[in-house]
């Protein structure tokens, strides 16, 4: 059943802190910039609340309080930022993210019939996650890799060359491999790689001509 | 200088200057809606394109673009007018096009242009966006389906004002101006109106109360705090609707603190209409013929034992007309400093800010003395504020209550002690003041209305001499007034020796004086006056009211045309904009008759007459709109100082006279801040308690 | 065809490893060190004299952009190498990135030596996930090696190289977008001038290059400018990474020779268009933003700057959307204009309002719910925004539609008139 997105994300009352291997990666990040200039990893350290967050994949309004003070920052640059930037999200995501790519190159290639796939066989439709919060759907604008066209960005990895019958195959396989194995913890997010094979569906390396 | 041609006539310019600019001192109006001269250049409505050669083939937009010698400007032609057309109809699409139902009608830019540049139809078919109102807190209105994202408003928070809750979330077709549903939070707040080119952000506590072409517009002076900032009454059918600044270059640039702007509702709530006698303990309604009598008798018997106190917004003229009404009784008991203000008033140099508002620009060292500028002066603040973010001020410093200045500003000590070591010249701050180019301090009422603050203010006189803030071209000693009538008094000699108000709370108490006038002031300790008989002319009915034996009604600021000395000593005149409500007088004019009823008339019938006389007396006031001249002699030596930690002596910006305590919109600002404060320091506290 | 020994990309399809190893075999690090100490003036006139233009899309001549860079700063200058690939059509820095990346490194080193720079960042959009761990790991290795950080790859010149990541924005590639972006702000464009070779990041000297640009850079100082200036016409030099999608047998990227006719990279290459040539309707030769040219025009379309600006289209990015008759072209380009709608920044008024405006009545037209009349209101409309904008983006949006009105707005009316007919009542039979 197609439902809304899950409850709110949580209170600023609720703190948040960067732990472990994430703590480290933010002090990394801020470390590439010159003194002072902190400021330009407020992109890395978004994307990095957003991981440690397994319950609900988005950065939480605490996240925000949080960076915000780390990085010398008022609170509504920050909202600005993640307003604006596709990839961080401010209201839950699924573990899930099926980012379908629908620009002219997939189109062209039968995009939207992949779409109409996830959205049959999940029953939810763009923006929405399907009630046991596993998975959400988002149309995407061209994602880079249109010579491996349709393309569907599952988390961190892509799913290239795509038929109808490779995405049913993936969704059921991720239907399965979570019941299993669930979400590999900590970073980088990806696919277990067990449970699905990113890259192209028909074989190629990279973007080099199929063999006839 | 730099030569460039605007459509074919040779302009010399300033070097750095923007084409827009130049256009503009060639007379040749350029439209826009997002560049605004005090603010930062966001370049992004794209209605001042204008063709430049040499340069790009495509149009430029003027306001970001710097001119250069041998620039030829092009502001007319075919293709522009196509493409100004192009932009209008482009920021018209997504309007509502409600302008029988806006606020902003008739003084909107979006109009305005869109005579010029608009379209006879709308060739848009599809459904026109819609965006949801917010909530920017009590004093700003919003319907943002009107709003054409020209960013005035982020830029102005962020960059005068110093506050950063507003901003343009999201991207494209959906960007949309918010608060998050946040009040934002400065007492400048109001000035997002006045630059929002269309009526996305209007005031809300006149919304819909008139168009703006019916109103009666008349040109004031501000008495909320002591800047002098000049406004303009907007009035209807006898009423204020709404203050607006008036640009004026040195004094308030164009922006309007939120009280001076929002508390005329206040103008018309518990006022005092008619004169009242307290009759068997109960003050009752009278004639102003009985009331006047009255009080000629008590006088008359009282002689030389009266006195009299004025309040924050009296007017020069009905300061001098008080004045004279008490030295013809042969006393010399009078004061304006209602909280108690220690400083002497014959010295000039000492109670003036005599770095002037417009020099606040260039400090590069501040002191700040007990004072909190952001609440006392706001559009002053916002001055020190520019010199911040244009890298001129490079240390502020405080003794006294800590508070967020919108710019850095480190808080040495809340205690005075704190200024002797900055007095003896062996510390780093004295260092700081003492190599700066442009230092400056700043003395407040938190510091001076203490019983020691005769103290700190000779202390602040030998810091300014010893680290040689007053120079040949430049004087860094200021006195940051609270009251509008400060100055002026002082000016008349209506304020009298250091701690002139408590000698004459003393000598009230003590049964020394019986009869006091007791001028539209309510915020002073009013037990003292239980020995006197107390005649309050005023025009609200508040604290003096209740315990005063005769009340005379006066009119209120905007009532009357009136004289006022700002800060900086800057002598300005208002104008009457409504009358004032029943039977109430301008308060020289009930001095006058009172004079006549005493059988003393003075010498002057009318306005003009009292003004001449006043300006023989005192010739320096005669002349309007300069900073008065003051020689610097120095405050004397300090006694000693107390122990105890400087206080803020006013706890709410928004209620801190009759005017804004009767106003609605200000209690309400007060309690949408009071929220606010308590949020923040909830956030903190869970900030704190974090590992 | 390009010979496989002129070939800058040899490791385009992962055919070897990308690990230092493996790169070191495909002659990239060699010697380095060497071609850094030929001096910046040097390398600065060997890129002029080769001819190497921008390969990000504007095609701006790559040692003229270095030689704005200030000689006597007392800023840091910056290179920063605009990874953020996201041009519709467009997949060549991602093969380069995650097959070759040492080669990118390599470029960085030399093109940095060229202008002064002593710190370069590489902004990667954020999409590429996987991308980006692989030129991390990169970057480790060559730290790890000296090729990078103080006198790198011991040729006396002290680089700090860093990895930047996007978060989802299309507008990031534009030069100034990207170095707000760097700067932790919304990616909006800003104003020019000033030009960030005198004021970009952080305020100081930038240079913003194209991944493709950076990475051809050791090849060309190894072999020489002539070698590079020898393939192509005349100010269209070199080799081209090209990305042949949509309609073909054999979608793919492949390094070619400048100025190769159209018609040859598309059946030598991608194995031809599905159906055969007589079944290509149009082709998208630059990405997504260029105009598209119908098949006649692609008869005779060399893949170059010049020759496609004849045609009333560009280079671009060379990424080559080619779509055979069975497309709906009409809803081909309003999915175009759909991108440019999602992915315009909302800063200036042309484009925040006009991208919206063009896509609606694309999408209209595209189902034949339209006024014969308002083709011409589309193309003012696309008029009112191109060269109106703070950046090219508006450009970028208006183009694809003023290409398809000019070729085929025969289709859009027969789409309109063909709706009308069929809504019409039918008459009534007497």
């Amino acid at each position: 059943m197609p439902s809304a997105a899950p409850a709110a994300a949580p209170s600023a009352a609720e703190r948040f802190s960067f732990r472990g291997a994430f703590a480290e990666r933010a002090k990394k990040e801020i470390a590439k910039y010159p003194e002072g200039r902190g400021q330009s990893a407020v992109l890395a350290l978004l994307d990095l609340a957003q991981r440690q967050n397994t319950r609900t994949n988005c950065v939480t309004d605490a996240a925000v309080e949080t960076i915000a003070s780390m990085l010398s920052m008022p609170r509504m640059r920050l909202e600005e930022i993640a307003s604006f930037y596709t990839m961080i999200h401010r209201k839950p995501v699924g573990k899930y993210h099926l980012q379908c790519c629908q620009t002219t190159p997939c189109m062209l290639r039968g995009g939207d019939r992949i779409q109409r796939c996830i959205e049959e066989t999940l029953g939810i439709r763009n923006t929405e996650t399907t009630a046991d919060g596993r998975f959400t759907l988002s149309q995407v604008e061209c994602l880079g890799a249109c010579a491996n066209a349709p393309v569907v960005q599952i988390n961190d990895d892509m799913f290239e060359d795509l038929t109808c019958e490779d995405m049913e195959r993936l969704l059921a396989q991720m239907k399965k491999g979570e019941a299993s194995k669930g979400m590999p913890k900590g970073m980088p997010k990806g696919m277990p790689k067990e449970v699905l094979k990113p890259g192209s569906q028909c074989g190629r390396r990279g973007a080099e001509p199929r063999e006839a | 200088m730099v030569k460039v041609l605007v459509d074919d006539t040779e302009q010399e310019c300033e070097e750095g200057m923007t084409v827009l600019q130049a256009c503009e001192q060639a007379g040749v109006e350029i439209p826009h809606f997002c560049y605004h001269d005090r603010l930062s250049i966001a370049g992004n409505c794209r209605m001042c394109l204008v063709e430049v050669s040499p340069g790009p083939p495509k149009p430029q937009a003027s306001c970001a673009l710097p001119i250069s010698e041998g620039m030829a400007i092009t502001t007319d032609s075919p293709s522009l007018r196509a493409a100004r057309k192009g932009v209008m109809e482009f920021l018209l699409i997504n309007h509502p096009l409600d302008c029988p139902i806006c606020d902003q009608g008739g003084e909107c830019d979006l109009q305005d242009q869109a005579l010029a540049y608009g379209f006879e139809r709308g060739r848009f078919v599809e459904n026109k966006r819609s965006v949801g109102e917010k909530f920017m807190g009590p004093l700003v209105k919003t319907v943002m389906t009107r709003c054409i994202h020209c960013t005035r408003c982020v830029r102005f928070a962020n960059e005068v004002a110093g506050v950063d809750t507003i901003g343009m979330l999201g991207r494209g077709e959906d960007v949309e101006i918010t608060t998050l549903e946040q009040t934002l939070d400065s007492e400048l707040s109001g000035n997002v109106i006045d630059l929002c080119p269309v009526g996305a952000l209007t005031a809300k506590p006149s919304a819909f109360r008139a168009r703006s072409w019916e109103v009666d517009k008349t040109f004031g002076i501000d008495v909320m705090d002591a800047v002098g900032s000049n406004i303009r009454i907007d009035s209807k059918d006898g009423r204020v609707l709404r203050i607006l600044p008036r640009l004026h270059e040195d004094v308030n640039e164009e922006w309007l603190s939120d009280k001076a702007r929002f508390s005329c509702d206040g103008l018309t709530r518990q006022r005092l209409d008619q004169p009242y006698v307290r009759k068997e303990g109960k003050l009752q309604a009278v004639e102003w013929q009985e009331a006047l009598a009255l009080v000629a008798q008590k006088t008359r018997q009282a002689r030389a034992r009266c006195a009299a106190l004025a309040g924050n917004h009296c007017d020069l003229e009905s300061l001098y007309a008080l004045k004279k009404l008490l030295q013809g009784q042969g006393s010399q008991m009078f004061d304006a400093r209602q909280g108690g203000a220690q400083f002497d008033p014959s010295l000039r140099g000492g109670y003036l800010f005599n770095t002037t508002i417009a020099r606040v620009a260039e400090v590069d060292a501040l002191l700040i003395v007990g004072a909190n500028p952001r609440e006392d002066a706001p559009t002053l603040n916002a001055r020190v504020r520019q010199a911040w973010l244009h890298g001129k001020l490079r240390r502020a410093y405080g003794v006294g209550v800590r508070c967020d200045l919108t710019y850095p500003c480190h808080w040495l000590d809340d205690k005075p002690q704190r200024l002797l070591k900055i007095a003896a010249g062996k510390d780093g701050v004295f260092e700081t003041l003492s190599m700066a180019k442009r230092p400056m301090l700043m003395v407040g009422y938190d510091a001076l209305e203490r019983s020691d603050g005769k103290e700190i203010w000779r202390l602040c006189g030998a810091i300014a001499e010893k680290a040689k803030m007053v120079r040949e071209d430049w004087n860094g000693f200021n006195l940051l007034h609270r009251s509008a009538s400060a100055v002026g008094a002082s000016e008349l000699g209506f304020n009298r020796g250091l701690e002139g108000v408590q000698s004459l709370l003393v000598a009230m108490a003590k049964g020394c004086v019986d009869v006091t006038f007791v001028m539209e002031a309510d915020d002073f300790d009013t037990e003292a006056l239980d020995r006197c008989f107390t005649v309050y002319i005023g025009h609200h009915g508040e604290r003096t009211a209740q315990v005063a034996d005769v009340i005379l009604p006066s009119a209120a600021y905007t009532e009357k045309s009136g004289t006022w000395i700002n800060m900086e000593g800057r002598v300005q005149r208002g104008f009457a904009a409504v009358s004032p409500p029943g039977k109430a007088q301008a308060s020289w004019r009930i001095l006058r008759a009172l004079s006549e009823t005493l059988g003393a008339a003075p010498a002057w019938n009318d306005l003009q007459g009292l003004r001449e006389n006043l300006t023989k007396e005192h010739p320096e006031l005669g002349e309007q709109d300069r900073p008065l001249k003051a020689a610097w002699t120095s405050l004397g030596k300090a006694g000693a100082l107390r122990e105890e930690a400087i206080v803020a002596r006013c706890d709410n910006y928004y209620m801190t006279d009759p005017v804004s305590r009767a106003s609605e919109t200000m209690s309400a600002c007060t309690r949408t801040r009071r929220e606010l404060r308590t949020a923040a320091s909830r956030t903190s506290a869970s900030q704190a308690s974090r590992p | 065809m390009l010979k496989d020994k002129d070939r800058i990309f040899t490791n385009l399809y992962g055919q070897a490893g990308v690990d230092l190893a493996s790169s070191k075999k495909r002659g990239i690090w060699d010697k380095t060190a060497s071609l850094v100490k030929k001096g910046r003036a040097t390398i600065v006139e060997e890129i002029k004299a080769s001819g190497l233009r921008g390969r990000g899309g504007a095609g701006f001549p790559t040692g003229l952009k270095w030689s704005f860079m200030p000689e006597h700063s007392t800023l840091p200058s910056y290179l920063v190498v605009n990874a953020d690939e996201s041009e519709p059509g467009t997949c060549k820095d991602r093969d380069m990135i995650r097959f070759d990346p040492h080669r990118l490194l390599e470029g960085c080193l030399l093109s940095a030596a060229g202008m002064g720079a002593h710190h370069v960042y590489i902004y990667i959009r954020g999409e590429f996930v996987r991308e980006a761990e692989v030129l991390q790991s990169a970057i480790e290795e060559a730290y790890a090696a000296g090729l990078l950080g103080k006198n790198a790859a011991k040729s006396g010149y002290d680089l700090d190289l860093y990895l930047h990541r996007g978060a989802g924005a299309y507008i990031c590639g534009e030069e100034t977008a990207l170095l707000e972006s760097l700067e932790g702000k919304k990616g909006q464009p800003r104003l020019k001038p000033p030009f960030p070779a005198t004021c970009g990041l952080y305020g100081c000297p930038t240079t913003v290059n194209n991944v493709e640009t950076i990475a051809v850079v050791p090849t060309i100082l190894r072999r020489g400018a002539a070698w590079f200036s020898s393939f192509g016409r005349d100010k269209n030099h070199g080799t081209k990474v090209f990305c042949i999608s949509g309609h073909v047998n054999k979608p793919c990227t492949v390094e070619e020779s400048m100025s190769i006719p159209l018609k040859d990279l598309i059946e030598q290459h991608a194995g031809g268009v599905r159906g055969g040539w007589q079944n290509l309707l149009a082709v998208i030769p630059g990405g997504s933003s260029v105009p598209l040219i119908p098949r006649t025009l692609c008869e005779t379309a060399l893949m170059d700057y010049s020759s496609l600006q004849e045609l009333n289209s560009g280079l671009g990015t060379g990424g080559v959307i080619v779509m055979d008759r069975s497309t709906d072209i009409v809803r081909a380009i309003a999915r175009i204009a759909h991108f440019y709608k999602h992915e315009s920044c909302g800063q200036c008024t042309p484009c925040r309002e006009g991208t919206g405006w063009m896509w609606r009545v694309l999408e209209r037209m595209a189902e034949g719910r339209a006024e014969v009349a308002e083709i011409e209101l589309l193309l003012q409309v696309s008029k009112q925004v191109e060269g109106h904008t703070i950046c090219a983006l508006g450009d970028a949006a208006a183009w694809p539609i003023q290409g398809l009105i000019r070729h085929f707005r025969g289709e859009i009316v027969k789409r309109i008139e063909g709706r009308r007919l069929a809504e019409q009542p039918p008459i009534a039979a007497q």
